[in-house]
């Protein structure tokens, strides 16, 4: 990735770049607020991880998912179909001190993205946060099981269709003026 | 509690979280808690096949999750030969209380309140780093009185952080003056942070626009006052530890790892630099003013324990530099933006004005929208990568926010830090990694 691409994202308003479809390794590239996101899909995901590996981005940083059940018309660079799921991967080149973010659609028909742990061993347990906390399975990891709530919890806890808990207040009289 | 038809779970297997014992798991699954993190060599691969003990000969243990060496509720499943640790595997979530959930019931302005209380021995960092966050999306930029506000208070809590490291690393091995030392000038750090914030911990002090508060007066004096107290009693620890031979010993050579396995596992912070490599988002990808101050980004040499120990008791130093250069060119100026959607009035103009008094109940009560879009911004906390990751749907509360942990990330490495050693040794590779487990939870 060259620096004036970097730079040329920090100029233009968030707004126009979304409209504007540029591509970058083939894959729909935006930039938002300065920060580079690509946007490949299911199938491209696996071969674009090995192209930016190849490229320097050894090391993975971050992952996680997000569900878009009650936001549906977020935007996204035309021709890509929105899903309910994402998953959100932050990569980091420490040679030219970039970063880029992959975005992935994922359908809530078939919550099935493939495991990037054989590349990046370090999203082991971010992708056991995602499928605990969503319910995204992760095709190829190695040991997919909940990592933060217990094993036998029904639900999938950050789904937007998941109520939070609430304690029930009953309010009481006032104590009785004691004697 | 609503819950959603899940075909995800119907197609896998979610028990055996913990570890299970050798012939039920997958070839795939062991190496994996073997620790091997790279791809292995095929003469690596054998030498694990040949590992292949009987199980009447091994022993599965649990260590934790009240076992006071794991720094609160980490529970580690190990697998003993004798005394020497063949597998491991974490088992965290004991302290989970869905705080990503709760970011958002919660308008930007309580953001900080509930973030402050995921890393709690350095809550500053997580402030600033969804602060940061916040105002990515808002386009907005703090004052710079405000950054340095924030940059002198962040390396003082980088020092409270570290020094509590001396004090439980110390505690773990042994070492019990240290504790109490260690323990003591913590103390002193916090009552600074308490004279600027209010409170010794979960401060609520960086918020999206600025800080909380101004500097009181007279925190020149208590500034200085660390300053000149904290070299003595950091070279008394140098003089108590490294020039000690059991410290040493206990620590030389015990959990060692290369910088490769680092960078593939997403390790960051001083286990990374631990392995000489050169790694800090203070200096390589510059947040606040970090470049423009003077500091050095100390690495090791070995990427054992001791490296690590080494290169925390260093970061005090460091960390000293850039405060005193906070001391000399603190500017003067506003420690918030004056941006009305942003900042509420100043309590003086409640009293004599009713708009104000309006404007100032609407910002407490619905808080400020945020443009619709998403945003990643990180920073280095004193454990290493922290990053935090917010989505807005436009709307008062973030539609989705993720605090990216580094204790959660480093906690990886430890199967492959624990392989063939002594589960003496276990206890001070957890006290190296130093894991905050109400990060690793959130």
């Amino acid at each position: 990735m060259s620096e004036e691409s970097l730079v040329d994202g920090a100029d233009a308003p968030a707004e126009e770049a979304v409209v504007v479809t540029e591509t970058l390794f083939d894959v729909p590239v935006v930039h938002s607020g300065g920060q580079v996101v690509l946007h490949p899909t299911r199938v491209e995901y696996p071969a674009l991880l090995g192209r930016l590996h190849e490229d320097g981005f050894h090391s993975a940083v971050d992952l996680c998912g997000v569900d878009f059940l009650t936001h549906p018309g977020r935007q996204l660079p035309a021709g890509l179909e929105p899903g309910r799921f994402e998953v959100v991967v932050n990569l980091i080149n420490h040679r030219s001190r970039a970063r880029v973010r992959l975005r992935v659609q994922v359908p809530e028909s078939d919550p099935v993205v493939s495991s990037a742990t054989g590349l990046y061993p370090g999203l082991d347990a971010p992708e056991r946060e995602a499928f605990d906390m969503f319910g995204i399975v992760f095709d190829g990891h190695p040991d997919l099981t909940r990592i933060l709530m217990p094993e036998d919890w029904v639900g999938h806890p950050l789904r937007k269709d998941y109520d939070i808990g609430r304690i029930p207040v009953q309010f009481k009289e006032a104590p009785a003026v004691r004697g | 509690m609503t819950v959603t038809h899940d075909p995800a779970s119907a197609r896998t297997d979610e028990g055996a979280q913990e570890l299970s014992s050798r012939d039920i798991v997958s070839a795939i699954e062991r190496l994996h808690e073997l620790g091997a993190v790279l791809r292995l060599s095929e003469a690596g691969a054998l030498e694990a096949e040949r590992e292949r003990t009987p199980d009447d000969e091994t022993m599965i243990i649990n260590m934790g999750p009240q076992h006071p060496s794991t720094h609160g509720v980490l529970r580690l499943m190990l697998e003993l030969q004798g005394e020497t640790v063949l597998r491991c595997k974490p088992v965290i979530g004991y302290l989970h209380t869905g705080m990503e959930k709760t970011g958002e019931q919660l308008s930007y302005l309580q953001g900080p309140t509930n973030v402050t209380r995921m890393d709690y021995a350095s809550p500053l960092f997580t402030e600033l780093a969804f602060s940061m966050t916040v105002e990515q999306l808002l386009g907005i930029e703090v004052p710079e009185r405000a950054v340095w506000i924030r940059m002198l208070m962040t390396e003082m809590n980088r020092i409270s952080s570290h020094l509590l490291f001396m004090a439980t690393n110390g505690m773990d091995l042994g070492a019990v003056s240290m504790m109490l030392y260690g323990w003591r000038e913590r103390e002193e750090t916090l009552r600074f942070l308490q004279e600027v914030t209010g409170l010794r911990m979960n401060h609520n002090y960086i918020r999206p626009g600025g800080v909380a508060a101004d500097l009181p007066d007279g925190w020149r004096d208590g500034v200085l006052r660390l300053l000149d107290m904290l070299p003595g009693r950091l070279a008394e620890y140098d003089t108590l530890l490294n020039g000690q031979p059991i410290w040493r010993e206990r620590l030389q050579g015990v959990g060692v790892i290369t910088t490769e396995e680092c960078l593939a596992l997403g390790v960051t912070g001083p286990i990374l630099r631990s392995t000489g490599y050169s790694w800090d988002l203070r200096r390589d990808m510059p947040y606040l003013a970090y470049d423009e101050v003077e500091f050095d980004v100390v690495v090791g040499s070995y990427g054992d324990a001791f490296d690590r120990y080494a290169i925390r008791l260093a970061e005090i130093h460091e960390s000293m530099r850039i405060v005193r250069q906070c001391l000399e060119r603190m500017p003067a100026g506003d420690y918030r933006i004056q941006d009305k959607k942003v900042t509420p009035p100043p309590r003086a103009r409640i009293d004599e004005s009713m708009e104000a008094l309006i404007h100032h109940f609407k910002i407490f009560t619905e808080g400020f929208k945020v443009p619709e879009g998403e945003a990643y911004v990180a920073i280095e906390s004193p454990r290493g990568e922290l990053g935090c990751y917010i989505v807005s749907d436009g709307s008062a509360n973030p539609y989705r926010m993720h605090v990216r942990a580094p204790s959660f990330i480093n906690l990886q490495s430890l199967p492959h830090l624990m392989h063939g050693g002594l589960v003496a040794d276990a206890v001070a590779i957890i006290s190296s990694v130093d894991p905050i487990l109400g990060e690793v939870d959130r």
